[in-house]
């Protein structure tokens, strides 16, 4: 059932500890990193931001929330994660109530194709936001191997 | 045995987190012994494929204009408030 992390999530698609004065910022961070590796289309990004602007994606988790930006499968090409943590929070907008501006530290980019073939990778996903302790590691990681081993096994 | 319950389960792109979610209903009313039957839709789909659901969750606000019982998807992707909007779905689907 528990699916390895490290087979979706490249250190490459990783931006640890960063600073970034938005959550447009972030997305076109990881946006970019996720172009590079080959994982989506060069319209990923702005399809992000797009979707933002009108179903957020902010997850209100207390302590640390959660952002989870993704497109329609149309801007993919393989099934891959992009991972930002911040230093300082960037706003994102609730996804239950987008009037609500949430601080975000941690935001998990999902590049998907297809959804009943990623499941796992998003009840895994799922399952990690809300554990509270692996989450706090995950905002204090600097390296991906301190990322890495954040991730429950 | 009772007609399979219809849920009708609504996120943004149907894909992502509507996924987590039904899949979530599915396996716990599973366990509570309902049978469901779930369909994923976009939030933009909500209003048309209403009608033929018995309730509807969704990760995203919604039209309280449905005329069936609507209930917060969110709770399954936080874990927060999870068991309170399980125990909420279990009622409206035996009721």
């Amino acid at each position: 059932m528990a699916v390895d992390f490290r087979s979706i999530l490249s250190p490459q698609a990783m931006c640890l500890g960063i600073s970034a004065q938005s959550s447009d910022e972030v997305i076109r961070l990881l946006g970019e990193r996720l172009i590079a590796l080959g994982k989506v289309k060069a319209d990923y990004p702005d399809a992000l931001i797009a979707r933002e602007s009108t179903m957020p994606t902010g997850l209100p988790l207390g302590t640390i929330n959660v952002a989870v930006p993704h497109s329609d499968p149309v801007h993919v090409v393989a099934p891959a994660i992009g991972l930002a943590t911040l230093k300082e929070p960037v706003s994102f907008a609730s996804m239950d109530d987008p009037e609500e501006k949430l601080p975000v530290r941690v935001v998990i980019a999902l590049a998907l194709t297809d959804k009943d073939a990623q499941i796992e990778m998003l009840q895994a996903v799922a399952r990690f936001i809300q554990n509270p302790g692996a989450l706090a590691a995950l905002a204090k990681a600097r390296t991906p191997e301190e990322a890495f081993s954040a991730f429950p096994t | 045995m009772a007609q399979p319950k219809v849920v009708l389960v609504a996120c943004g792109t149907a894909v992502a987190t509507s996924t987590v979610v039904a899949h979530a209903i599915e396996e716990a009313m599973a366990e509570r012994g309902i049978p469901v039957v779930i369909r994923q839709c976009k939030a933009t789909e909500v209003r048309s494929l209403a009608e033929d659901a018995d309730i509807v969750v969704a990760t995203t606000p919604v039209p309280d204009d449905l005329g069936k019982p609507t209930f917060k998807g969110l709770p399954f992707l936080t874990g927060i408030g999870k068991s309170q909007v399980l125990d909420d779905i279990e009622k409206a689907l035996r009721g």
